[in-house]
């Protein structure tokens, strides 16, 4: 099984398009944080109590950016290959690609959570 | 030498500035600017211990002896200390200071204070619940231990409502009404002010807020209802306001001025400052706002009246400062 997923995990290689799914989706939901208060205060007049929706869109984006994270730092770690690992080399660049990754779904799981604290603390639409 | 205590001569004389119990966010008489301040000492002592911290690893960095630590342990030691620590810090503070944006919970029959600023002062109005409305300008009371909601809205330009040891400030934008929700902790005579630049005499438009005892407000206020009561012997002032065209701009309840330009001047020889927090209420001063408003404020929209004798401005300034 855990070969299957590593198979599947080398086959996923990081490019640049997987490099931006980390920030947009917090993009995405720093939008969806702001239509889910402003809808809810113009056709209810108040935050609901039980925020299911919320939770779920806040859930559902910490862990497609936890998966992307996960898959990166897996690509990034080529066991054996002692550093530097600054040459122009297919393997040099996929690590560069996988390690930034990692660090920008870092910023944005910490990033999601920051946006999500206030909306869950707050009641009221003044 | 002389230098050195001219300097710290200085620094006392602004220090100076902690003696104010009017106008401090420290010296608190409400519940939120409570919040706000002891907010305000933990933040403070947290970031004397981070940058104490800081201060201490940047000591110990110059002084370390070179290949004391290796890349990788380097680099760890960047991951924790600048990266995983300011988030766990950052994020306690933010879980720490939410509750504290919650507003008060406001009831139907709690005290409502409509606020409207207009250049360069303050129309209020009390709705208390079951009650009319009542009309007033410049000075704001408010009942100890009851939960008042202010419903702020401008006339002209954008203004900001601002009593710093009540709560925190909020906009006046024309059009739209904010609300702030306080409560009162303490009895006393404070002060609030427009924060949000709005003309020529922005720094001169301020009121006087005064916390009362439940009982105390709700007798000021009944009494505030009563049509103004000017003393015997300024029937000449109350002419002379008529004559010159006063009650076009400015009302006072019983009588016919009912001008609603300016303040309403129905009980002003009762409020504590005159031309919204300006001066002190005397009758110099009254004079001298009467005769030449722009000098005292200028850009204010009441002209001056240099036809007016100095008798008549004296008749009316007495006529004014006996409606209490």
């Amino acid at each position: 099984m855990k070969r299957g997923f590593h198979g599947m995990v080398a086959r996923l290689k990081v490019t640049l398009w997987s490099l931006i799914v980390p920030p947009t989706v917090w993009a995405v939901h720093f939008l969806f944080s702001y239509l889910w208060a402003a809808i809810h205060c113009a056709k209810v007049g108040g935050f609901p109590r039980l925020p299911i929706l919320y939770a779920v869109g806040t859930v559902a984006a910490l862990a497609i950016i936890l998966a992307a994270g996960i898959v990166a730092h897996l690509q990034s770690r080529v066991p054996g290959d002692p550093a530097p690992h600054e040459e122009s080399t297919d393997s040099d660049r996929i690590r560069f690609l996988a390690f930034s990754t990692v660090l920008l779904a870092a910023l944005s799981f910490v990033g999601v959570v920051f946006t999500a604290a206030p909306v869950l603390f707050l009641t009221d639409c003044r | 030498m002389r230098r050195i205590r001219s300097s710290v001569g200085a620094a006392a004389l602004l220090s100076l500035g902690a003696c104010n119990r009017h106008q401090s966010a420290l010296s608190v008489f409400g519940e939120e600017a409570a919040t706000v301040r002891h907010l305000t000492i933990v933040m403070l002592i947290g970031a004397v211990i981070i940058a104490a911290g800081v201060a201490g690893l940047m000591i110990a960095a110059v002084r370390a002896p070179e290949g004391r630590l290796t890349l990788s342990g380097g680099m760890r030691m960047v991951g924790w200390l600048g990266g995983v620590l300011p988030v766990v810090v950052l994020l306690a503070l933010l879980l720490y200071s939410l509750p504290s944006m919650r507003p008060l919970p406001v009831g139907a029959n709690d005290l409502r204070i409509a606020v409207q600023g207009e250049q360069f002062w303050w129309r209020v109005r009390y709705q208390p619940p079951g009650s009319p409305p009542l009309l007033t300008a410049n000075e704001i009371r408010i009942p100890v231990g009851r939960t008042v909601q202010f419903d702020l809205t401008a006339g002209d330009v954008i203004h900001s409502f601002w009593i710093p040891g009540l709560a925190g400030k909020m906009d006046m934008i024309p059009g739209r009404t904010n609300r702030l929700v306080v409560r009162a902790t303490k009895v006393g005579v404070f002060r609030g002010v427009c924060t949000e630049f709005c003309g020529l005499s922005h720094a001169l438009m301020a009121f006087d807020v005064v916390a009362m005892e439940p009982a105390a407000f709700d007798a000021w206020l009944a009494n505030e209802r009563r049509p103004a009561a000017p003393a015997a012997g300024t029937a000449p002032g109350a002419q002379a306001f008529a004559a010159n065209g006063c009650a076009g701009c400015h009302a006072i309840a019983g009588t016919p001025a009912a001008g609603l330009i300016g303040p309403d001047l129905t009980h002003i020889g009762s409020r504590a400052s005159l031309g919204a927090g300006t001066t002190r209420m005397t009758r110099e001063a009254l004079v001298r706002f009467i005769k030449d408003a722009p000098s005292v404020k200028p850009g204010a929209r009441m002209p001056a009246y240099p036809q007016l004798s100095r008798e008549d401005a004296q008749a009316i300034a007495a006529y004014l400062e006996s409606l209490k």
